[in-house]
């Protein structure tokens, strides 16, 4: 008998419905990967199963009983647990406090965290889960508040596990953990369901798969049973490249130069210590690092957002050290940022607000002091065609839209502002195959017109066939430079992690050292 | 699916306005519901009391008057307060601000003798909200460069204000004769009642124009409504004000000074509390004293809380609150209710909006219900 079956699950919004008679199952020990474009309604799907939303129609049968969840309480008593698309943690609480929040131990409503501790160390330990009970969130990368998410929820008990795009976010050698630990949980006789939109992950991981599109389930098979390319007709409804063409870099004007570049992070330390790139027209540099190697100070640097402690950047000549946001973006720098959530979108604005977001003090879309609703809205609605992002109008508030289509407003609004230089860090960050294709048709497309683009990502595996140049970055600094050619996955792992003297050892070492695949592996 | 495809529900304009709407009827109509039953255990017939209150505060064209004057310095304050929120801001020292213009009117007015009316009222206007740009400006200061929070330095602010006018008028404004107040405005310095406007004969075909004591400070609060509502809506400024309070670090990537954006949000904010001190001086008082305002500033912030921060919202608020203070001293006199009462229904109100989702959940399930019976 399944854990989990839904039957003819309905849910509209106003204006879309974002599932249509959806009828799925999940038995005990199974992984089931749930593949669908942005907004085909996954997220709204698993959140039904939750209790975050009420479902309009159908029914949830849990062990054969048909059951109502009215509300994630509901769904943690029956054993159910959902780690977000966008996390939900309480930032400045630690590990532990977060963990047990709302089913603290102790009595009488004094917290006995001493127990608390020890249950999240032995959960840890248990499924080689590494993390910092005490930590702060706020001082932890977003692979470790995963992490924390997921203890949260064994730590309430959940028998079935939701993983909405648990992948996105994270480093190929975090990816490699996450799985062994899924795997080391089905072993347990727990289940998961789990959302992505890289194909070859659900090619390793998946028991099962099912595929939806515009709300309705479209085809369920096993990875014994397709391949990527199979997986992606089935979910796009047309065949969709999988690889790159792109022509060789035609290297114009420099546009962004960096020289000698010193940044400090937020504690003070030398974050950025003594970098010098540059990037010319037509040309994609990309940056690969381990996250927490500088990249995103760098980034901030370039774009305003924290000025320089020595050194200079300079965009087509003119120097922008110690530009503002404002004046940077003037200047003619894009920037799509790593959190769209954070700093990206105002999830309170609507479409239209948020694509005129950092345009909106300068002509067409505004005139001595006065916004031309109009102009945005008209601009809103040649975006929102052009860029494929799917929502029944400009309308509609960003935080009603699914998080795939969140990023490709941002996408959309970067690009489309036809800047000299493109900062793109994790671009296609939550993007399905469609919609990165797309994106990166995009980013060629700039380069093509002889602007310069700044790639940051995390995986290789797009850096390496989009761009001309790599830089490696380590402990603040540019360690190597590769042509794009020239660099396959596994040397640019080495040099990201100190060319041998390595960061990531610790993780490494669930699996058995000569069968770890490598970086490109996993991703391919 | 193409053929369900046509029950997909739309979301209309009207929907969203109802929904905006609704919770604070539901809420001011549930306070009074539950005031009522107060009364009822306390021994007072809330039947008797309401209707008293009713009749204090509409029940003919002066007490509408009544209403309207109490609900004139309401909407400034209210207005400033949402402005501040809309930035993310709670300025809670409105009251303070309101002193500061008020201060400003009543010192300035008596200086601008001999000028004609239509070029010195704009002038203690503009002065009066310079008055409390300038009060909320230092906090604003504190606030963008060091991140001292505004709750605290408005509050205190607010003190000094206060203790400023209670020395001034015992001081050195000090009018000649024994009551420590400033001296009185000349007529070209006031904002005249809106019935001294109409000729006897106008007033005897027309009675509903006998709006006792209200003056044209309430056609200058509707039309700065109405601009406060532009500028959110369709200025570059209230957008940034806004795209601030909602997340400031993706207004800070979009390049929007975040610093600045406080500075202007609570100084505009500050501006609007001082425009509810000088339409009291000029339109009530004609000059200024110690109690000049009964917490006109704090109950501000129950009028934006009720009108959701939206300047148009601001209104109908102000109106409420100002027919429930209007109509208190009839409940008293004429149903032996205690005026205090109407603090508790007030409060009620605040409770109620504030816990928005009380009433969602009410909604939600008579929702439900419905459905559950239609289907
Ligand atoms: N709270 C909401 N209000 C209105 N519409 C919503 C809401 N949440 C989701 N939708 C709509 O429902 C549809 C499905 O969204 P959902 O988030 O489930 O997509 P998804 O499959 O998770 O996509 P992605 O891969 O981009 O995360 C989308 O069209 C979205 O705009
Ligand atoms: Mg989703």
């Amino acid at each position: 008998m399944p854990v989990l079956e839904l039957r003819e699950v309905t849910k509209v919004f106003p204006g879309v419905i974002a599932n249509d008679r959806v009828s799925m199952t999940l038995e005990r020990g199974e992984i089931v990967a749930l593949l669908g474009e942005n907004g085909a309604g996954k997220s709204t799907l698993m959140n039904v199963v939750y209790g975050l939303l009420s479902p309009d129609h159908g029914e949830i049968l849990l062990d054969g009983k048909p059951t109502k969840i009215r509300s994630p309480r509901q769904a943690i008593d029956h054993g159910i647990g959902m780690v977000h698309q966008h996390f939900m943690l309480v930032e400045p609480l630690t590990v532990t406090e977060n963990i047990v929040l709302g089913r603290e131990p102790g009595r009488f409503g004094i917290i006995d965290f001493s127990d608390a501790r020890a249950k999240v160390a032995a959960l840890s330990k248990r499924y080689g889960l590494k993390i910092d009970p005490d930590a702060r969130i706020m001082d932890l990368s977003v692979g470790m508040q995963q992490r924390v998410e997921i203890l949260k929820a064994l730590y309430q008990g959940a028998g079935v596990l939701i993983l909405d795009e648990p992948t996105a976010v994270l480093t190929p050698q975090e990816v490699r953990e996450l799985f062994a630990v899924v795997q080391s949980l089905v072993a347990e006789g727990l289940s998961v369901v789990f959302i992505t939109h890289k194909l070859e992950e659900v090619m390793a991981v998946a028991d099962r798969i099912i595929v939806m599109r515009g709300g309705a389930v479209v085809g369920e098979t096993r990875p014994s049973e397709t391949d990527a390319i199979g997986l992606a007709r089935m979910m796009v409804g047309r065949d969709v490249v999988l690889s790159i063409e792109k022509g060789a870099a035609t290297c114009g004007d420099t546009v962004l130069d960096v020289v000698e570049l010193q940044v400090k992070d937020d504690r003070g330390l030398d974050a950025v210590a003594g970098v010098t790139f540059n990037v010319c027209g037509g040309e994609i540099v990309a940056i690969a690092g381990v996250s927490g190697n500088g990249q995103s100070e760098l980034i901030d640097a370039i774009v305003g957002l924290r000025t320089p402690s020595a050194g200079s950047i300079a965009l087509k000549g003119v120097d922008i050290t110690h530009a503002s946001a404002r004046a940077s973006i003037e200047a003619g720098v894009s920037h799509i940022p790593e959190d769209r959530h954070r700093r990206g979108l105002v999830l309170e604005f609507d479409l239209a607000e948020n694509l005129v977001l950092g345009d909106h003090r300068s002509a067409p879309y505004a005139s001595h002091g006065f916004m031309k609703p109009r102009v945005v809205a008209e601009m809103a609605r040649t975006r929102i065609a052009d860029y494929d992002i799917r929502t029944p109008s400009e309308k509609v508030l960003a935080s009603s839209m699914s998080g795939g289509n969140q990023q490709k407003v941002v996408v959309a609004r970067e690009i489309g502002r036809d800047p000299e230089l493109l900062v793109a860090a994790q671009p296609t960050r939550g993007l399905d195959v469609g919609a990165i294709e797309f994106v990166h048709k995009q980013i060629l497309a700039a380069r093509e017109a002889g602007k310069g683009v700044l790639l940051i990502r995390l995986e290789l595996e797009e850096i390496l066939s989009l761009a001309d140049r790599i830089l490696v970055m380590y402990e603040g600094r540019i360690v190597r430079e590769f042509a794009g050619g020239e660099a396959d996955a596994e040397t640019l792992g080495y040099h990201m992690t100190g060319g041998g003297g390595s960061k990531l050892d610790e993780g490494a070492q669930t699996e058995p050292a000569g069968s770890a695949p490598s970086e490109g592996e996993v991703v391919r | 699916m193409s053929e369900s495809r046509e029950e997909i529900p739309v979301q209309r304009p009207w929907m969203a306005i109802a929904q905006k709407v609704g919770t604070p009827i539901l809420s001011a109509a549930l306070a009074i519901a539950i005031g009522s039953f107060i009364m009822w255990i306390s021994g007072y017939d809330a039947l008797a009391a309401y209707s008293a209150l009713f009749k204090g505060a509409l029940g003919g064209p002066k007490q509408i008057g009544d209403t309207i004057l109490r609900a004139t310095p309401l909407i400034f304050t209210g207005l400033a307060v949402a402005y501040g929120f809309r930035a993310g801001l709670f300025n809670i020292g409105a009251e303070g601000q309101l002193f500061m213009g008020g201060l400003a009117a009543a010192a300035l007015g008596v200086f601008l003798v001999g000028q004609p009316w239509i070029l010195v009222v704009p002038a203690l206007l503009i002065a009066s909200a310079l008055a409390g740009a300038a009060w909320a400006f230092i906090p604003a200061l504190l606030k963008a460069r060091i991140g001292a929070h505004e709750v605290i330095t408005t509050m205190m602010f607010t003190y000094i204000a206060r203790y400023l006018v209670s020395w001034l008028v015992v001081g050195p404004l000090k009018a000649e004769g024994q009551i420590p107040q400033t001296e009185a405005l000349m007529p070209e310095a006031q904002l005249p009642r809106i019935q001294g406007l109409f000729s006897e004969g106008a007033l005897e075909a027309f009675p509903f124009l006998n709006l006792g004591r209200a003056h044209l400070g309430i056609v200058v609060a509707i039309i700065v409504a109405v601009i406060v509502w532009l500028i959110l809506k369709y200025t570059t400024l209230g957008y940034e004000n806004r795209a601030v309070g909602f997340n400031a670090f993706a207004s800070e990537t979009a390049g929007i000074s975040v610093q600045w954006t406080t500075v202007k949000a609570l100084c505009i904010s500050g501006a609007l509390a001082g425009l509810a001190g000088s339409v009291e001086v000029m339109g009530v008082h004609h000059r200024i004293f110690d109690q000049f305002s009964s917490g006109f500033g704090f109950t501000g912030i129950a009028v934006a809380l009720l009108a959701k921060n939206h300047p148009l919202g601001v209104i109908p608020a102000a109106l409420l609150f100002g027919a429930l203070s209007a109509g208190a001293g009839t409940m008293q006199l004429e149903a032996h209710v205690p005026q205090k009462i109407i603090l508790i229904i007030q409060a009620l109100v605040i409770f109620f909006v504030a816990a928005e989702e009380i009433i969602l959940w009410f909604v939600r399930r008579r929702q439900k219900e419905a459905m559950s019976h239609a289907g």
